[in-house]
């Protein structure tokens, strides 16, 4: 879980953390016996709310605002590890 | 002059401010030296803004130039550190966004500053609004402003505990299962919860997508309607508000309005096991006084309120795992380097992220994982839609629904910090709103006094969606004949 997660845990974390989980699944297990029959149906009226793609800011308007606060940047691009 | 800040409302303060009896300047020194007094004590403020005193010079010098000044302008009001302010360090109160300073505002700012209300610091709060004590804070924890050996509530505590505390006139919190009714009901101060889409999120760090909103707080119930009127209203970089249906009451009659008292909720009669007595006096004491006012109370049945608790502990880790996956150290934040891209993450996660949201994130990670995703999340999703068919029954029935907002009064620091479970309990009353995405607000009706402090009490009022209307003219109604 921890690296589908993607967080390091600690191994005396992860004990402590089988106990906390556990407690709410247990807490949660109740769910199993709810009649869940009515739950569906109903009008549903759905809208687009997707605006038109028209009208692009100027290119590279918020760049700067937005890479300050990258921890790693080079050329206008965020940089990070190799990933292929 | 001297002014009674605790009982200085925003009409007030406006007439103040307009007369010039008061500069927005000077209100505004009288907040600021209240928090440099008393904040250590309390812990509600993570920063204090050094253009506070611009903007209240800006509406002082409109006022001198003969304008008239919207009823917001020059009012301190501060904001829980999970909205975006523009060029302001906004951290959710965790390490790793420490230093992260947002690149925009947040409509609901846009749209206070735009009146010219002053934005005066940055709240406390349990870390990415995961927590219902404000103890989960990787900053510090905010204390209780009645008795500073108990929690303010969570996760908003901090900003409700500056408005008890006098260090803000109102404030702005945000609730996905009772965030900030539950500190008001604690503090003794006004808390609503909007109706899911009518308040924008855009610039709000997202929990739970589909629960969260933007919730004001302040002492008076007129001060949390002015602040929710200015705030509220379409947006379109929220494509989840809606333009609602208003519901018309022209001419507010309490006489023959309906309240129900949900019997999972409360048991007029009966015992009520794991309510504190003063809760339930608080609660009776409430009833009777509607009675007076002209209202008749009925019992409802909400059969599917007993499954709330466990929907609300499925949808909400699971979404929050999916919104938190985000804070990885590439586009903002902290950053621990690890071996590769995967490392990166492992690491940069692993350090950033206190107890709390790690053991929501694994939770909600589980639930959505492959194999589970029908057992958890989507069952929970069913059950939710349940809970808000059979909301859709009772408003049916009864006009408004009437209910304590906590189990206990205000508990002390540490006294849940070790059971997960018995912490998550004290939103019992709270968390169903949030899924049925109905309205609900948190009023102040006397106090516990069965210890050496006395500690204050919430009722809780719920109306259907969009019902905002009902909850203030029936809170301010009930302000008048408490008084």
């Amino acid at each position: 879980m921890g690296e589908l997660a993607r967080i390091n845990l600690g191994e005396s974390e992860v004990e402590k953390l089988h106990k906390n989980i556990g407690g709410v699944l247990g807490l949660v297990s109740s769910l199993k016996g709810a009649d869940i029959s009515h739950a569906e149906g109903g009008e549903v009226t759905v809208k687009n709310v997707y605006r038109q793609d028209e009208s692009p800011h100027e290119g590279g308007e918020f760049t700067e605002r937005i890479l300050n606060n990258a921890p790693s940047k080079k050329d206008g691009f965020v940089k990070v590890k190799k990933i292929l | 002059m001297r002014i009674d800040l605790s009982q200085l409302t925003i009409s007030k303060a406006h007439e103040l401010i307009q007369s010039q009896e008061l500069p927005a300047r000077e209100l505004l020194a009288v907040y600021l030296d209240n928090i440099k007094k008393h904040d250590g004590d309390i812990n509600a403020f993570l920063e204090v803004f050094d253009d506070a005193y611009e903007q209240a010079e800006s509406v002082d010098k409109k006022v001198k130039d003969g304008q008239t000044v919207d009823l917001l302008a020059g009012i301190p009001v501060a904001i829980k550190d999970v909205i975006l302010i523009e060029g302001k360090t906004c951290s959710a109160g965790s390490k790793i966004l420490e230093n992260f300073v947002a690149p925009y505002n947040a409509t609901v700012i846009e749209r206070l500053k735009r009146k010219g209300a002053v934005i005066i610091g940055r709240t406390n709060m349990d870390e990415f609004a995961m927590g219902s004590s404000t103890e989960n804070s990787a900053y510090k924890i905010t204390k209780n402003p009645y008795d500073t050996e108990r929690v303010a509530g969570g996760s908003s505590g901090g900003s409700i505990a500056a408005v008890a505390g006098q260090e803000c006139l109102v404030a702005l919190g945000s609730e996905t299962g009772g965030s900030v009714r539950q500190p008001a009901s604690f503090c003794g101060v006004v808390g609503l919860k909007p109706t899911y889409g009518s308040v924008s999120r855009y610039g709000l760090m997202a929990l739970a997508s589909s629960l969260d909103q933007i919730s004001p707080t302040g002492k008076t119930t007129e001060d949390v309607e002015i602040i929710f009127d200015a705030i509220a209203g379409v947006d379109p970089m929220d494509s989840t508000t809606v333009s609602p249906d208003v519901i018309h009451n022209s001419e507010f009659i309490i006489q023959n309005l309906k309240i129900g008292v949900p019997k999972e909720f409360f048991s007029l009669t009966g015992s009520n096991e794991g309510v504190s007595d003063s809760v339930v006096e608080g609660v009776k004491n409430s009833i009777e006084l509607f009675k007076s006012l002209g209202a008749e109370i009925k019992e409802v049945s909400i059969p599917s309120l007993k499954y709330a608790m466990e929907t609300y502990y499925i949808i909400m880790p699971a979404e929050a795992s999916s919104n938190l996956a985000r804070y990885d150290g590439v586009k903002y934040g902290f950053y621990k380097s690890g071996t590769g891209m995967m490392g990166d993450y492992m690491n940069t996660r692993g350090a950033g992220f206190g107890d709390e949201p790690r053991r929501r994130i694994i939770l909600g990670t589980y639930m959505l994982s492959a194999g589970y995703y029908d057992a958890y999340y989507k069952r929970a999703v069913s059950t939710k839609n349940l809970i808000k068919k059979d909301f859709e029954r009772v408003f049916k029935e009864v006009d408004v629904l009437l209910g304590p907002t906590t189990p206990t009064p205000a508990f002390k620091v540490g006294e849940k910090t070790d059971n997960p479970v018995e912490m998550y309990l004290s939103d019992i009353f709270t968390c169903p709103i949030n899924l049925a995405g109905v309205p609900a607000i948190s009023i102040p009706c006397g106090f516990d006094e069965s210890g050496d402090k006395k500690l204050p009490l919430g009722v809780q009022l719920v109306a259907p969606w969009f019902g905002e209307k009902r909850l203030f003219q029936l809170g301010k109604q009930f302000e008048i004949a408490n008084a």
